[in-house]
C-alpha cells in the first residue's frame, strides 16, 4: 500500500521535475543582454529579444493591480468587519464563484467593456481582465487576515475613542499588513502568467507601447504565439521567455511562502 | 499611542467644559464637531467598504449581462439546435457548438480518469504516510505544480510531451488497446489523449490539496479507534479516514473538473484544433474555450462573434455550476473555509 501511494507522488512529481528540468535546459542558454532588452527581430534573423513584452506585462500587472487592489482589499474589509451576516455570506459565495470562472470568459468580457469602446485591443483591456481575476483572490485573503487580528485589539481602540473607520484602517489592517500583502502576491503570481485573458484584450504587440489605449505585448502572450510558430528560432526565444516567467512567479510564490511561515499567520 | 491625535466621538456624561463649547457653538462650528466625531467619516467608510462588497457582486453580474446580451443574436438564430449541430462554418454562418461541447467533456473526463488516482494517492501519502518532515516540501512541490502558467505547461507538452505521445505510448496503446477502437488511427501526438494527460497534470494539484486539507480535518481518534478494532493501516486508511472524508474529496474533484472544462492555453495548444466528433483519442479535437482562443480576436461579422460569446456564457454556466457544487461540498466538510485551489 504504501508502494502504491509512494509511485503517485513519483507519478506526480515527475512532470514537475521534467518541466522544470527543460526549462532551465532550454531555456538558460538564451538568456542574456541582448533578450532581456531588445525588441523581437523579423523571421529569419537570428538574435532580439522579449524586452517589450517583459516591460508590457510590468505594465498590464501594473494596470491590473491599481484596479484589483483596492477593491479586492475593501472587499475583504466589508467581509471582515461588516460581513458577519446574511450579505456578507452571498459576497463570499460569489468570490469563490468567481475564482472559478474560466480566464477566457472573464476576456470575453473585459472585450465587451473596454475593447468595444475603445474600439481597439489595448493595455487598458487587459488590466481589467487581469483585475477582474485578482479580486475575489485578494478579497478572500485579505478577509481571513483580518479575522485573524484579535477582537481584543479593536475593542482598545473604540474604548480609547478611536472611531471605526481608524480602527480599522489604523489598527485592524496595519496588525494584518503582512498577510494581506501575501493575498496579493499570491493573485499577483496568478495571473501574472495568465495568457487567454489577454488574447484579445491586449492582443500583443511586435512593438515598446506604454499608452492604455494601444495594444501591447505580454510575456506570456509572446510565449504562446512563438511556441506555436514554426520557426526554431522563435522556440529558443519562447524557450528563454518561459523561464523568465516562471522564475518570476516561482520566485513571488517562495517569498509568501517564506513570509508566511515566519510570521505569526501561519494558515500555509 | 498619540491617541490625542484622534477625533473623539461624542461622549454622554459630565463633561462640562465640552458640552458648554458645544452650547455656544454656531451651527457652523457644531457640524465640524460632528464631522470631528468620526460619524460622519465613518458613514463614509462604511459606504466606501460597502460598495468594494458589492462590486464583488457587480462583477459576476456584470459578467452575465455581457454574455446574454452580447450572445442574444446567435440565440435567435439559432435556438437550442446550437447546442445539438455539429457544423461550423463562419462563410455561410451556420454555428453548431456540438464538436466543442463533446471536445470540451470528453478531455476533461479523461483528465479526471488520469488525475483522481493520483492526486488521492499523494494526498493520502502527505497526510497518513511520510515522516513529518517530508509533509512541508511535498505539498509545497506539488502546489508548485498549480504556481505553474497554463501558457508553459503547453510549451513543454508541444515538445516534450506530443513527441513522447507520438513515439511511445501512442503505438503502444494501439497495439495493446487498438481493438476498442478507441486507440487507432495515425499517431501524431496532437489530440485529445494528449490534451487530457496536460490536463491530468494541471488539475493534480487541485484535487490534491483539497483532499489533503479534507483528509487532515478527520479527528486523529477516528485513525486510533479503526486500528484499535485491529484494521491493518490500508483498512484505517480507508474505513477511518477517506470514507469519512468522501463529501470533501468530491468536491476537490468537482473543483479540478471545473479547472478542467475552463482550461485555455494548454489544451489550445496540444489538441489539435479541429471540430470533429471523432471516436478515437488519438484524433485532433476542439474544447469550447480553445475555439474562444483562436477564434475570437478574429471573428469577423456579428453572428460569428455572437456565436462565440455564446459558447463562452455555456462554458461560463457550466463552470458556475460545477463549482458552486464543489463550494458547497467543500464547506460542508471544512465549515466555511474557502477551497483553495492553488498555493
Amino acid at each position: 500500500m504504501t508502494g502504491v501511494a509512494t509511485l503517485t507522488v513519483v507519478l506526480v512529481l515527475a512532470p514537475l521535475v521534467a518541466i522544470f528540468g527543460y526549462l532551465v535546459y532550454r531555456g538558460i542558454g538564451s538568456i542574456n543582454w541582448a533578450f532581456l532588452t531588445q525588441l523581437p527581430k523579423p523571421v529569419g534573423e537570428t538574435g532580439g529579444g522579449m524586452a517589450n513584452a517583459i516591460v508590457g506585462s510590468i505594465f498590464i500587472l501594473a494596470i491590473a493591480s491599481v484596479i484589483g487592489v483596492p477593491f479586492g482589499v475593501g472587499a475583504g474589509i466589508y467581509l471582515a468587519e461588516f460581513g458577519r451576516n446574511r450579505f456578507g455570506s452571498v459576497i463570499r459565495f460569489t468570490a469563490d464563484v468567481l475564482n472559478g470562472v474560466p480566464s477566457i470568459v472573464i476576456g470575453i468580457v473585459a472585450y465587451s467593456i473596454v475593447v468595444l469602446y475603445q474600439k481597439h485591443f489595448s493595455a487598458l483591456a487587459g488590466g481589467v481582465a487581469l483585475a477582474i481575476m485578482m479580486i475575489p483572490t485578494i478579497c478572500r485573503t485579505t478577509e481571513e487576515m483580518l479575522l485573524l487580528v484579535p477582537t481584543a485589539l479593536r475593542e482598545a481602540a473604540y474604548g480609547l475613542g478611536v472611531p471605526r473607520w481608524r480602527t480599522t484602517l489604523s489598527i485592524v489592517l496595519r496588525t494584518a499588513t503582512s498577510g494581506v500583502i501575501t493575498g496579493i502576491m499570491l493573485a499577483f503570481a496568478r495571473v501574472a502568467g495568465e495568457t487567454a485573458p489577454l488574447l484579445f484584450t491586449a492582443f500583443g504587440n511586435q512593438f515598446w507601447n506604454l499608452r492604455l489605449d494601444q495594444p501591447t505585448a505580454a510575456l506570456p502572450l509572446q510565449i504562446f504565439v512563438y511556441a506555436i510558430s514554426p520557426y526554431d528560432e522563435w522556440h529558443r526565444l519562447a524557450w528563454a521567455g518561459a523561464l523568465v516567467l516562471i522564475v518570476l512567479i516561482v520566485t513571488a510564490v517562495a517569498a509568501v511562502r517564506y513570509v508566511v511561515r515566519r510570521g505569526s499567520f501561519g494558515t500555509a | 499611542m498619540a491617541n490625542h491625535a484622534f477625533p473623539r466621538p461624542n461622549m454622554p456624561g459630565p463633561q462640562p467644559v465640552e458640552a458648554t463649547n458645544v452650547s455656544a457653538a454656531t451651527a457652523e462650528q457644531s457640524v465640524l464637531l460632528r464631522a470631528s466625531s468620526g460619524e460622519i467619516p465613518d458613514r463614509i467608510f462604511k459606504s466606501a467598504i460597502t460598495s468594494c462588497g458589492l462590486a464583488v457582486l457587480g462583477v459576476l453580474v456584470l459578467i452575465v449581462y455581457e454574455l446574454v446580451a452580447r450572445s442574444s443574436l446567435s440565440w435567435h438564430a439559432f435556438g437550442f439546435h446550437f447546442f445539438a449541430t455539429s457544423d461550423w462554418d463562419p462563410v455561410n454562418e451556420k454555428f453548431g457548438a456540438l464538436p466543442f461541447i463533446f471536445g470540451t467533456i470528453v478531455s476533461s473526463i479523461l483528465a479526471l480518469i488520469i488525475a483522481i488516482p493520483l492526486a488521492v494517492g499523494v494526498a493520502v501519502f502527505t497526510t497518513e504516510m511520510c515522516p513529518k518532515k517530508l509533509r512541508g516540501p511535498l505539498s509545497f512541490f506539488v502546489e508548485l505544480l498549480a504556481a505553474i502558467p497554463s501558457v508553459i505547461y503547453g510549451l513543454w507538452a508541444i515538445f516534450v510531451l506530443v513527441p513522447l505521445m507520438s513515439g511511445y505510448v501512442e503505438p503502444f496503446l494501439a497495439k495493446t488497446l487498438g481493438w476498442t477502437g478507441m486507440f487507432e488511427g495515425p499517431t501524431y501526438g496532437i489530440g485529445m489523449l494528449a490534451a487530457g494527460i496536460i490536463l491530468a497534470i494541471m488539475i493534480i494539484p487541485i484535487i490534491s490539496s483539497i483532499t489533503r486539507e479534507v483528509l487532515m480535518v478527520v479527528p486523529q481518534h477516528q485513525r486510533e479507534g479503526v486500528l484499535a478494532l485491529g484494521a491493518t493501516r490500508w483498512e484505517m486508511i480507508r474505513v477511518g479516514v477517506l470514507r469519512n472524508a468522501r463529501a470533501g474529496i468530491v468536491g476537490g474533484i468537482i473543483l479540478g473538473l471545473g479547472r478542467a472544462l475552463g482550461e485555455t492555453m494548454a489544451v489550445t495548444m496540444v489538441i489539435g484544433n479541429r471540430p470533429e466528433i471523432a471516436k478515437s483519442l488519438f484524433a485532433p479535437g476542439y474544447t469550447m474555450a480553445s475555439v474562444l482562443a483562436n477564434e475570437f480576436s478574429e471573428a469577423t461579422g456579428d453572428v460569428y462573434l455572437s456565436a462565440l460569446i455564446e459558447i463562452g456564457l455555456a462554458l461560463f454556466l457550466v463552470t458556475i455550476i460545477v463549482n458552486a457544487l464543489a463550494q458547497l461540498l467543500v464547506w460542508t466538510v471544512t465549515r466555511g473555509q474557502p477551497a483553495r485551489g492553488n498555493v
